[in-house]
């Protein structure tokens, strides 16, 4: 496995820890559907996690199934590497 | 359906190899109040139980399947390095002679997953019961693993983990809340 540069596990730790705040507020809203303030923030991490998201994989490919594959052309699915070799 | 994403819920580093460590999280995950247990049995339920707690059911139960996958990642990482020599010192040389390196459903002293784990009684308070009680014993068998472990690094992933079972069983405990009040209203009504 090449050695990924520190920027990859930068923007990977901001991606998860503003999913992260998804989950939390996901299964919060679960149980308090009517909490407005929650709901505002839901979408609020949501639109930022989408734009962390676009920005990561146009430097390190997708990270899910239906992204756009940006800078390459050819199927970069398997060519990054997989969570547990990182 | 689920969508798979190519990350980790929440970073898994390790310090050192140390297959004695990833012994104890097979624990984790086969074993009876594991996350291959938790995922299964919150998304068999969801079936059968009022539509009020359907998404919760759902959200957690997905989240067991990350919380697998990082479990894995530990012991793939706590044991890649390690030789068959260091493998029998952590007695997992049974395991070796089996699976070699492989990951196997089975618990930390070898009895291979059960569906016998989890229950499904149809009935939702009897179902939320079990999954609260499900939920603090896998915080406490985490908690086991992390007063056994001296790796910080594996350890801050643990911590994690045991803290998402916190908020899980409190998040079943407002789901039973909801369920009992529903049942009163339909019964003055
Ligand atoms: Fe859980």
């Amino acid at each position: 496995m090449e050695q990924l540069p520190q920027e990859y596990y930068q923007l990977l730790e901001e991606i998860q820890s503003v999913d992260f705040v998804i989950v939390e507020l996901t299964l919060y809203l679960d149980t308090h559907p009517d909490d407005y303030n929650a709901l505002q923030q839901y979408n609020q991490f949501a639109a930022y996690s989408k734009k962390l998201k676009d920005n990561f994989e146009s430097l390190f490919g997708p990270l899910e199934q239906g992204s756009l594959i940006k800078n390459t052309d050819y199927w970069s699915w398997s060519s990054s590497p997989w969570p547990w070799q990182v | 359906m689920w969508k798979y994403e190519k990350k980790l819920q929440y970073p898994v580093k390790v310090s050192t190899c140390n297959p004695t460590l990833a012994k104890y999280l097979i624990e984790q995950y086969g074993g009876a109040d594991g996350e291959l247990a938790a995922a299964l049995r919150y998304l068999n339920q969801r079936y059968t139980i009022p539509d009020k707690v359907v998404g919760l059911l759902t959200d957690i139960g997905t989240e067991e399947f990350a919380h697998l996958e990082m479990i894995a990642t530990m012991i793939y990482k706590l044991t890649k390095d390690a030789t068959p020599e260091q493998l029998k010192e952590a007695g997992i040389d049974a395991h070796y002679v089996n699976h070699d390196k492989a990951l196997f459903y089975h618990n930390a002293a070898g009895a291979p997953f059960t569906a016998t784990y989890i229950q499904a009684k149809g009935d939702p308070i009897a179902d939320l019961y079990e999954d609260i009680a499900a939920e603090e014993k896998a915080r406490a068998t985490y908690q086991w693993i992390i007063d056994l472990s001296d790796d910080p690094d594996l350890n801050d992933s643990l911590r994690f983990l045991r803290e998402r079972e916190v908020v899980h069983s409190q998040r079943f405990r407002e789901a039973v809340e909801i369920l009992k009040e529903e049942r009163d209203r339909k019964k003055i009504f």
